[in-house]
């Protein structure tokens, strides 16, 4: 096969800045988002995932300004999530330059929502965020949930049974965050994100728990997720996109290199 | 000042091929603009377009954009049509239950089907959407210092399959071999995405503001 499966950075902002920062040795302000999405485009990566954590509403017009000046710099495709809960913010930051949208928690209060977005702008552009956790016990089948308010809220809906509805209403690709993974670095919940990729026919992004490179072949293959998503390991200089690339490539995972 | 111009009918993000074209040739105007005058006076044209077919041909037609792509294709100026772009260009597509296009190219648009597999027989996503590999047909001016091979950015469920192979400028296989690049003396169109595709497409963007329109 010759699509390549993609590796995508993910940006954390809050009010403009890059939250924690970015160690690269090479660059002018590690905590701009535009430097950063540049260094990241540079270096190969895919695509670029901005995920926008500010709470205020004043901070949106940063927001917005932001990603005007990374999609006036950045030539490859630009995602942009957080906050957007209505087809005004879906115009505003497909205007502004993004490429896509990525709608979470909306999603779960009123999924008609994907609906209206995909029929207004395409489902090229819809990207629905899932964040899922594992909630059956051992020796019982395996069952993941969906938790809103970064996994604190359980909801009741069934992960996978959930992304086969957003596929339904619309969303032209799904971005799975394997909660119970997050941050522990331990990589992705390899099956739920086998489960909903297996269960639905638009690409998934995996997300959630990277640690190492193999944890990125292991989202593909394992996985068989479409895309790989990973923010620390790229931020804090542990590992480079090329690097990335080329321990995929090894691994016999079809790659742009 | 060289000027192009980058019909905006209301579909997509003209936002990133303005930027991209300004990036690669910031000696060039970029009009993103639907005033028939303007379209009519600049130098090069670009079509662009996401989106359902259905949509993007009514509102083709509704705003006049019908007649302001076949003067400038009359005109021997440049142009460039991108994804919905260039599939308006061909004679009809079966999005939508069928919709019926502009016919300056002959061919089909087709969707990829919901069992789409690989030579291996695993089972293919719909929308193909990433980063695949274009062979070229030919060499053309937009292919300068451009390798045979290279990948390009796609997100569409339609391809384009053409009726005349000396119009294929480039091909690309998920599933099925499909066209990706067509020409026809001072046309260019491709289902990639240029403006999304880093190097390869900002060298595709500039070969076109070099070009001169003849092949």
């Amino acid at each position: 096969m010759a699509l390549a499966k993609r590796i995508i950075p993910c940006l954390d902002v809050e009010n403009g800045r890059v939250v924690k920062g970015v160690q690269f040795v090479d660059i002018r302000d590690a905590g701009d988002p535009v430097e950063v999405a540049k260094r990241y485009n540079e270096q190969g990566a895919d695509e670029i995932t901005f995920l926008d954590i500010t709470a205020s509403h004043e901070g949106r017009d940063t927001t917005v300004d932001t990603v005007r000046r990374m999609a006036a710099e950045v030539f490859i495709p630009l995602t942009v999530g957080g906050g957007i809960r209505t087809c005004d913010d879906i115009r505003t930051m497909l205007n502004a330059g993004a490429d896509k949208v990525s709608i979470n928690t909306a999603a779960v209060f009123n999924p008609e929502f994907v609906r209206e977005a995909a029929e207004r702008f395409g489902s090229q552009c819809i990207v629905v965020a899932i964040d899922a956790k594992k909630v059956s016990g051992e020796g019982e089948a395996d069952k993941w949930e969906i938790f809103t308010h970064g996994g604190r809220k359980p909801t009741g809906l069934d992960a996978v049974e959930w992304a086969k509805k957003m596929v339904e209403l619309g969303a032209g690709e799904i971005l799975l965050t394997s909660m119970d993974q997050d941050g522990v670095k331990n990589g992705y919940d390899l099956g739920v994100t086998r489960a909903i990729s297996e269960a639905v026919n638009v690409p998934i992004i995996a997300s959630g728990g990277v640690g190492n490179l193999q944890h990125l072949v292991d989202g593909c293959v394992e996985g068989k997720a479409d895309a790989v998503l990973a923010a620390s390991i790229f931020h804090f200089g542990e590992y480079s996109i090329p690097e990335a690339k080329a321990h995929m490539r090894d691994a016999g995972v079809e790659v742009r290199l | 000042m060289a000027t192009v111009a980058v019909i905006d009918y209301g579909m997509g993000n003209l936002h990133s091929v303005a930027k991209a074209l300004e990036h690669v040739s910031p000696e060039t105007e970029v009009w993103v603009t639907n005033d028939p005058a303007k379209v009519a006076a600049a130098d090069r044209v670009l079509l662009p377009g996401v989106g359902a077919i259905r949509d993007c041909m009514a509102e083709i037609v509704n705003q006049g954009v019908d007649k302001e792509v076949r003067d400038a294709i009359a005109s021997g100026k440049p142009f460039l049509g991108i994804c919905v772009g260039m599939q308006a260009l061909m004679e009809r597509s079966e999005e939508n239950g069928g919709v019926d296009c502009l016919g300056h190219f002959g061919g089909e648009v087709k969707y990829f089907g919901d069992d789409l597999r690989d030579e291996q027989g695993e089972r293919l996503k719909v929308p193909h959407m990433g980063w695949n590999r274009v062979e070229q047909s030919i060499d053309h001016p937009l292919w300068k210092d451009i390798d045979s091979g290279e990948r390009f950015y796609f997100v569409h469920s339609y391809y384009v399959q053409a009726k005349e192979r000396a119009q294929v400028a480039g091909t690309c296989e998920y599933g099925v071999p499909f066209d990706v690049a067509l020409y026809r003396d001072n046309v260019f169109l491709t289902q990639f995405h240029p403006e999304k595709s880093h190097t390869a497409g900002l060298q595709l963007l500039k070969n076109f503001l070099d070009w001169n329109g003849k092949v």
